[in-house]
């Protein structure tokens, strides 16, 4: 009945997994990890014994990084839902630029006072507090002056990002201290993550998402409508402050896998991927976790195995091919998808038009009716079928071929077409809504009765029943709904030559 | 300079409201509310009697909407006191419903007509708790109200503006509220879901509820209301409609803001935004 308890089992789980990695981690004779993570520089070509070590998770080390980074892809994925509905997409982006004045400052300033620059500890604390810096001063410059929200994102990204290549070079400068590594924050450098490292953005990872789905209900309401959530008492703007700190929680845990250019991609691209596959939410904030999981574990495996690539760049290209495969194979809104419909719409529209054209014909010979033991309506020769629309004989021959395999029409070998009772049935069905748009048309929306064919051509093919019923109870004169009202204008198939 | 539409002793006691009788639904007092600095709405009393329809007229930028939400507390107000059934809002929030503006809101969001029913239950339902079953039976029993209910799945992007405004009615339906603020339910909706829609205005003023609306289209005015609110910055006129709602008020409400009015927001704009 509580959201809380799945979301329980799932920590009970990965604490399960990660809980002995620290007796095991201790035992290791290693230097301290946090140290380690970023002096680690070495380059090798991946060796045979490398790559089975990442393809079947035999080193631990490799194994807590991949579930750590695995686990920050859920929570990115989870997190980064909520803002691109939230339309803040480009926060994220902001935030992370925001950080790394943080992260040089704090190196400079424990280097400095004789510390050790490059404590992981210490360069998060730097990067928060800088991170929540840029966040007042988005929020200041939006509230304090008339410039809009992306001026305000653009101010604080670039200059923040400038200051801190700034601060960067003084600390290459720098005599005392070794600053060489500190540029994994910019591009991302999972290989170089200790099991420390990787396990607190693993937990940190699961917290952002069990915090997602803890409150998925009152995001969902921030994000759709804001003033009814105020209106009904909601804080909104301590929700808006919760769902940035996530933000800044995720973007400092994964500076150092995915690094701060590409972190909002991270953010923004398995959400974005996911809004092709659902209308749903909660099921689209499970597949943007799942895109962002393992985009995330794919890429860091990669890099794994080439030390040489970046994980934040592999991560990001391995996200975007699953972007590209849902933005034109979603299920839902999918390029492909949508082609599919309104390929089908086309032959709708034109299965209509070739009933309608037989009906008319048949219409105006005065024998529109089935008949007969078989139940077919009178032949209509393809000749006077051509001659109704702008058809080629080929079109129509497709036309009718389909038409015929879903039973509507009876081709004869003689090249005529007759309608089957259920194709009648339709074809009647599909004039009479034609010609009652025809009448709505005219009457209510002063259209020319010459001009109407075509105006009602446009639209009949998605009248539904509720739309048909408000026509007649319009047109009250027409509720005899087994009489096709006659047409307006004279059909296509009223011709001299009959 | 209060206008009293209808004082308190004027209403008869309506059926089952729990509340004391006394309290009014709706009582604003030299309400003025700024965006910028820049006034919308000057010096606004009013008092509304319960179980009426009340409609709020005036022209575009006369300060409709920011009336409704300034009573919901959704932006500040630069002076005065509004209370709703005789305490702050903030204590009788689960007495009001609210249906914004139908434009207000991205109706691309991934939600169906029945996850958005079903926001109206969230106060009821607690923080961190799913929507369960029984709340997804009483968002279902809403939409059948406003007669969508076999549309309740359907993702909203794929209901008509008519279908969509009866979504955002069946959302306030489900708090059960005793006053309703609703922000033009009327607008661009086609003639069957007026008819709707009036159908339940009607129904829950005989159930003594109180409504508040928005409203665009004069010539219906006299039709739908009870009681009208001509706003234009200030209040031109209020009081029950045939009184109220004569070509001459309409003319102080439509002619054009007062001048000087006009010239002092203006001023006090600019004042703000340098």
């Amino acid at each position: 009945m509580i959201a809380a308890r799945p979301s329980l089992v799932l920590l009970l789980l990965v604490t399960a997994t990660l809980g002995p990695s620290v007796a095991i981690a201790d035992e290791q004779p290693t230097t301290p990890t946090s140290h380690r993570s970023i002096t680690d520089r070495t380059v090798d070509w991946p060796t045979w014994q490398q790559w089975r070590r990442v393809l079947l998770l035999e080193d631990y080390n490799t194994r807590v990084v991949l579930l750590g980074t695995t686990l920050l892809g859920v929570a990115a994925g989870a997190v980064g839902n909520f803002t691109l509905l939230r339309k803040r997409a480009l926060m994220g982006d902001a935030l992370s630029h925001a950080t790394l004045p943080g992260v040089g400052l704090a190196f400079v300033c424990t280097t400095l006072a004789g510390g050790d620059g490059k404590s992981l500890p210490v360069l998060l604390a730097g990067a928060a507090i800088s991170g929540v810096l840029g966040l007042a001063a988005i929020m200041f410059i939006r509230n304090a002056t008339r410039l809009k929200e992306d001026a305000a994102l653009g101010i604080v990204l670039s200059v923040s990002f400038g200051a801190g290549i700034a601060v960067l070079g003084v600390a290459q400068q720098m005599k005392t201290g070794h600053s060489a590594g500190l540029e994994g924050f910019i591009y991302g450098k999972a290989a170089s993550m200790g099991v420390l490292d990787a396990q607190l953005i693993g937990i940190t990872g699961l917290i952002a998402a069990i915090v997602c789905m803890l409150l998925f209900k009152e995001l969902r309401l921030l994000c759709f409508d804001e003033a009814f959530a105020g209106s009904r008492g909601y804080p909104v703007v301590l929700l808006d402050v919760v769902l940035m700190v996530l933000v800044v929680t995720i973007t400092l845990v994964g500076l150092q896998a995915v690094g701060l250019i590409l972190m909002v991609a991270m953010l923004v691209i398995p959400a974005s991927a996911a809004r092709f596959w659902t209308e749903r939410m909660a099921v689209m904030a499970v597949i943007s976790a799942t895109i962002g999981a393992l985009s995330a574990l794919l890429g860091a495996g990669m890099s794994a195995v080439f030390p040489k690539l970046p994980s934040g760049a592999m991560i990001v290209l391995v996200a975007t091919a699953g972007f590209l495969l849902s933005m034109f194979f979603g299920p839902a809104r999918g390029i492909v998808m949508r082609a599919v419909r309104q390929w089908r719409m086309e032959l709708k529209v034109q299965r209509h038009h070739l009933l309608r054209a037989i009906y008319e014909l048949l219409e105006a010979r005065g024998t529109n009716q089935v008949d007969g033991a078989n139940g077919e309506s009178p032949l209509v020769r393809v000749s006077e079928l051509t001659a109704m629309r702008s058809w080629s004989s080929r079109q129509l021959g497709s036309y009718m071929r389909r038409a015929q395999s879903h039973g509507l029409v009876c081709r004869d070998d003689s090249g005529g077409v007759r309608l089957t009772r259920r194709g009648f049935k339709e074809s009647e069905k599909l004039t009479y809504d034609h010609r009652l748009w025809e009448l709505f048309l005219t009457r209510y929306a002063d259209i020319a009765p010459s001009q109407v064919d075509r105006a009602a051509d446009a639209i009949e093919h998605v009248l539904d029943a509720e739309m048909i019923a408000e026509l007649e109870s319009l047109l009250p004169q027409r509720n005899d709904k087994n009489v096709v009202p006659p047409s307006l204008h004279p059909t296509f198939a009223t011709p001299s030559s009959e | 300079m209060s206008t009293l539409i209808n004082g308190p002793t004027a209403q008869a006691p309506l059926g089952t409201v729990p509340e004391p009788q006394s309290a009014l639904p709706l009582s604003i007092y030299d309400l003025t509310v700024a965006y910028h600095r820049k006034p919308v709405l000057w010096d606004v009393s009013v008092d509304l009697p319960q179980g009426k329809l009340v409609g709020v007229v005036g022209p575009n930028g006369a300060g409709k909407s920011t009336l409704i939400k300034a009573v919901l507390e959704l932006v500040p107000s630069a002076s005065g006191r509004v209370l709703v059934f005789g305490k702050p809002y903030r204590k009788s929030r689960h007495r009001v419903g609210y249906v914004p503006q139908r434009e207000s809101v991205d109706w691309d969001f991934p939600v169906s007509a029945l996850d958005v029913v079903a926001m109206g239950l969230y106060g009821k339902i607690g923080w961190c708790r799913r929507v369960t079953r029984k709340y997804r039976d009483i968002a279902l029993a809403a939409l059948e109200r406003v007669g969508i209910a076999d549309l309740a799945n359907r993702q909203i992007s794929h209901l008509s503006g008519g279908q969509q405004q009866r979504t955002f009615l069946a959302r306030a339906l489900v708090q059960d509220a005793d006053l309703y603020l609703m922000d033009e339910p009327f607008a661009a909706v086609d003639a069957a879901t007026e008819k709707a829609i009036v159908q339940i205005l009607h129904d829950l003023k005989s159930a003594g509820k109180t409504m508040v609306v928005v409203h665009h289209d004069l010539q219906t005015v006299n039709e739908y209301f009870d009681h009208v609110i001509l706003l234009n910055m200030r209040i031109v006129a209020a009081g029950p409609t045939k009184e109220v709602f004569t070509t001459e008020n309409l003319q102080k409400t439509y002619g054009g803001k007062l001048t000087l009015l006009d010239q002092a927001s203006e001023a006090m704009g600019r004042e703000g935004r340098s």
